[in-house]
């Protein structure tokens, strides 16, 4: 303790005991206040750490909710023969290629009569997603009585108008390319007066796919892409992991070898996760020629990387049961895999199981190995097998972060809540299995 | 039969042979009141058919699947009209493309030329052939299996060792194939590298000094070679790690202190799962962060005192990348913290030290060497770091250690030199296999370096 030895230095006359005490004391509140510095540094560092969680959070919420709400518009539609179907055939191969738009123009314009002129119709339409159409396409082939009829629906607004309600872009940046003019805006209050312009829960954020329009960007596909890479991960990961932990830690012997096999093991689980990426595009794209933008390749690749962490965790949940259970099974006449099967097994099964959640929680946040098996493409249709192209749900993110439209950051906040939904059961999941089925032994 | 109806049915198959082969067991000693004759359980002999037919069947479905497709490109491209045969490689692989798009139906047929189309259709005659037979074999061999497994069942065969002795067998190959996974790492990563490295020598590589992999589309352009010196890169990646640790160490081995030796145990147990929470947050989500919040933050906050701060600038990624990596340091500190034995600790409060001078005299420098090998793990974790660079941090490869310019990584380089459309064989996205190998370098050594310090470490007081 250098303090004290200088302290201890020697000195020409002996002190009285009464500077001893003074001496001692100043010491004492010298080393206290430095105690008290000490706790106090760790106690912010500790509060720094929790203060990130929380404002991570908060500005992840903050700017992400208001994606479930959406700016829809309700409008008069009639379902004009003449427009849909002028052959009068009702066949669906026609009233798929009719013009629905027109019905979307023809609806605003009964909604505001006095507008004339191509310049102001294309403002007036604009308000109203080009999505709108395609609604209205999607509502006629289900249920073709409709053409003929009248139907009051709502209907997706533009990403403008919907980032106007939200004020997320004021009044006065109006006349800027691509936003709202005065005119535009006069019109947006009277529909919202007239109660015909609101924000609805925002379904379209759930059922669609990707969309270069931020108003009809939805996360289905990249939750499909990522549901199945995950499976097919889960699929392959948890056998395979399982199979390799109990004959790491039940049957192999020890030598150079098995070690060499755990080495590896270790050193795999802390590769970085682009470098996995490289192989898949090497090995299974390049040399296998599977297909580019599928889930397939995807839960390969993402197999190689969540092996290590569910080996590892099973490894230790197998280590945890005591040997006694073991020894009993074989003096019963088990043979050694029987005892591993029917004794060993369901004892480790709740550790393992916590293990591979974690292992999947990481895989579905997993992005950079996606990323070089061409997991990026733009990808409108929903997923429906292992083989389509698909994208997953933190590579969607990431296109969309990357996107210059404003109404996106909005969208990839969204993303994120949703992600961060998925990983928060896991992970709750994980903990309570472990709550529920640990046992001290 | 598609693969997947082929995989159930060989399942059913294998069922089938469960079950055959249990009732054949008994039959042979007549019936379940002679059981004892038997050497293993009925149930022993079913399993043993039921592997021996689907063992084999799936060996040859995994093989048969994994080169039909390059099987089939090669046969097709053997009959492509001559002028498209003899076109250098390159633009082959581009009409294989084409050929594969009009298959797979992302371009409607009608648009493609006629000579493609015809491929096409060959094509796609083959791959029925080849389903055909596919299913055909692969039952056979089944079936196969199963009878032969059959047949040799008697009261003398011990179908229990033999099951075990397979079952073992595919334990180890399972465990085999974290192995195979490195091999695989390495060879798919050298064999690029050296490809890029016969065209760019790897002295120039490794040591030169500006990076500008566009290469020219046409040979005569200006700048066609392209410039491969990847020291702008490594430097970019030690900046923004170095700023990362400068948050992470601090922050992290505080926290470790603080938790470990101060904290109440229910301020602990909340407090600890808080932290970790930021490990398991995925990266994309922090360069998201870093990009939208802190990049922006970080340059009005530059402009109110004067400093010009670019806005993908290497202090954000670095700030964020450190937050990421906080509960990587506390954990693996605090892991180490709590590995000293309490009599060290005891020792030092006797000898009449405050609490922070044990801490600080005592417990830390005999956790150092594993504190040292947790932050070489963090470091290795912060260089290969992906997303949040990506996001955060630029594409100009600027040789600065100014934290406010934008720099890029070798993660950064590598995403962009292999995402978008590529032909496999250009110095450009041979490039990123060669920064591939660099990377897996340095974090091999980190990782080796670190899991050695932190095993002698826990030898020392076990």
């Amino acid at each position: 303790m250098s303090s004290m030895s200088e302290e201890g230095k020697p000195v020409r006359r002996p002190r009285t005991p009464r500077e001893t005490q003074e001496l001692v004391e100043r010491s004492l509140r010298r080393r206290y206040g430095a105690e008290r510095r000490f706790r106090a540094y760790g106690l912010c560092a500790v509060i720094l750490g929790i203060a990130f969680v929380a404002f991570l959070f908060a500005t992840i919420l903050a700017q992400g909710v208001s994606v479930f709400r959406q700016a829809y518009v309700q409008l008069d539609v009639f379902y004009d023969p003449e427009v849909i179907d002028p052959s009068g055939t009702r066949r669906e191969d026609d009233l798929r290629l009719a013009d629905y738009e027109a019905l979307v123009r023809t609806a605003l314009r009964a909604e505001f009569p006095g507008i004339e002129g191509r310049r102001d119709v294309r403002q007036l339409t604009r308000l109203v997603s080009s999505g709108a159409a395609h609604e209205l396409q999607r509502r006629v082939l289900a249920n073709p009585g409709l053409v003929g009829q009248r139907e009051r629906v709502w209907l997706l607004a533009s990403a403008d108008v919907d980032l106007l309600l939200k004020g997320e872009i004021a009044r006065d940046e109006i006349g800027e390319e691509g936003r709202l003019s005065e005119e535009q805006l006069a019109w947006i209050d009277t529909l919202r007066e007239r109660g015909r312009l609101e924000l609805r829960f925002n379904r379209t954020f759930f059922v669609n796919g990707d969309s270069r329009e931020p108003e009809q960007a939805g996360v289905r596909g990249a939750v499909m892409g990522s549901f199945f890479t995950l499976l097919l991960t889960l699929i392959l990961s948890f056998p395979i992991g399982v199979a390799a932990a109990v004959y790491l830690e039940e049957f192999a012997p020890r030598n150079r070898w098995t070690d060499l096999i755990e080495v590896n093991i270790n050193n795999l689980a802390a590769v970085p996760s682009i470098v996995f990426g490289l192989l898949g595009l090497a090995v299974f794209i390049g040399f296998f020629g599977l297909p580019r933008s599928a889930p397939l390749v995807g839960a390969l690749v993402l197999t190689l990387l969540t092996l290590p962490t569910i080996i590892i965790a099973a490894r230790a949940a197998l280590k945890a049961v005591p040997p006694s259970i073991r020894d009993a099974a074989l003096a019963m006449g088990a043979s050694p895999i029987q005892t591993v099967v029917h004794h060993v097994l369901p004892l480790a099964m709740p550790g393992i199981l916590t293990g591979t959640i974690i292992g999947m929680a990481r895989a579905l946040g997993e992005t950079a190995p996606l990323l070089m098996i061409g997991m990026v493409a733009f990808i409108v249709d929903v997923p429906s097998g292992f083989t389509d192209p698909a994208t997953a749900l933190p590579v969607q993110i990431f296109l969309w972060s990357d996107s210059p439209e404003r109404g996106f950051v909005e969208r990839t906040s969204g993303a994120i809540i949703v992600l961060l939904a998925f990983l928060i059961v896991m992970n709750t999941a994980a903990v309570l299995l472990r709550r529920r089925f640990e046992r001290r032994w | 039969m598609t693969p997947a109806a082929l995989l159930v049915a060989l399942v059913a198959l294998s069922f089938v042979a469960y079950l055959t082969g249990r009732a054949r067991s008994l039959a042979v000693v007549g019936g379940s009141r002679r059981i004892h004759d038997l050497h293993s359980l009925p149930a022993h002999y079913g399993m043993l058919t039921a592997l021996s037919c689907a063992l084999p069947a799936l060996a040859v479905l995994g093989l048969w699947l994994a080169f039909q497709d390059s099987i089939i490109a090669g046969l097709v491209a053997a009959q492509l009209p001559e002028r498209l045969r003899n076109l250098p490689p390159e633009l082959l692989g581009l009409v294989m493309n084409d050929v594969r798009n009009v298959v797979a139906g992302s371009v409607p047929a009608e648009s493609a030329e006629p000579e493609i189309r015809a491929a096409a259709a060959e094509y796609v005659r083959l791959q029925g052939i080849g389903r055909a037979m596919l299913t055909a074999i692969v039952l056979a061999v089944g079936i196969a299996g199963l009878l032969v497994a059959r047949s040799r069942i008697s009261p003398q065969l011990r179908a229990r060792n033999a099951v075990e002795r397979i079952v073992q067998g595919l334990l180890i190959a399972c465990s085999l194939v974290a192995v195979l996974t490195t091999i695989g790492i390495i060879l798919s990563v050298l064999f690029e590298a050296m490809r890029f490295f016969a065209r760019v020598p790897w002295y120039e590589f490794l040591f030169g000094l500006t990076w500008s992999p566009q290469t020219a589309i046409r040979a005569d352009q200006v700048g066609a070679s392209g410039a491969f010196g990847a020291v702008p890169l490594f430097v970019g990646t030690g900046l923004i790690a170095a700023i990362a640790m400068l948050v992470a160490v601090p922050v992290g081995l505080f926290s470790a202190v603080y938790l470990a030796e101060y904290a109440h145990p229910r301020f602990r147990a909340w407090a600890k799962p808080v932290l970790e929470v930021l490990a398991g947050v995925p990266t994309v989500v922090y360069g998201f962060f870093a990009a939208i919040t802190v990049g922006p933050f970080l340059r009005t906050w530059g402009e109110a005192i004067g400093l010009d701060v670019s806005s993908e600038s290497a202090l954000a990624a670095g700030l964020v990348m450190g937050v990421m990596i906080i509960p990587f340091v506390s954990s693996l500190a605090d892991d180490m913290i709590t590995a000293v034995p309490q009599s060290l600790r005891d020792g030092a409060y006797a000898l009449g030290a405050t609490k922070s001078e044990a801490i600080r005299q005592v417990v830390l420098p005999a956790a150092l060497p594993g504190i040292v090998g947790g932050i070489l793990l963090a470091i290795s974790r912060a260089i290969g770091e992906t997303m949040i660079v990506v996001m955060a941090a630029g594409l100009a490869a600027n040789l600065t250690l100014n934290p406010f310019e934008a720099v890029t990584t070798v993660t950064v380089q590598i995403v962009t030199l292999l995402v978008g459309d590529q032909e496999f064989d250009s110095p450009k996205t041979l490039a990123a296999f060669a920064l591939g190998l660099v990377l897996f370098v340095t974090t091999l050594a980190l990782n080796v370096l670190a899991l050695h310090i932190v095993r002698k470490y826990r030898e020392q007081y076990e």
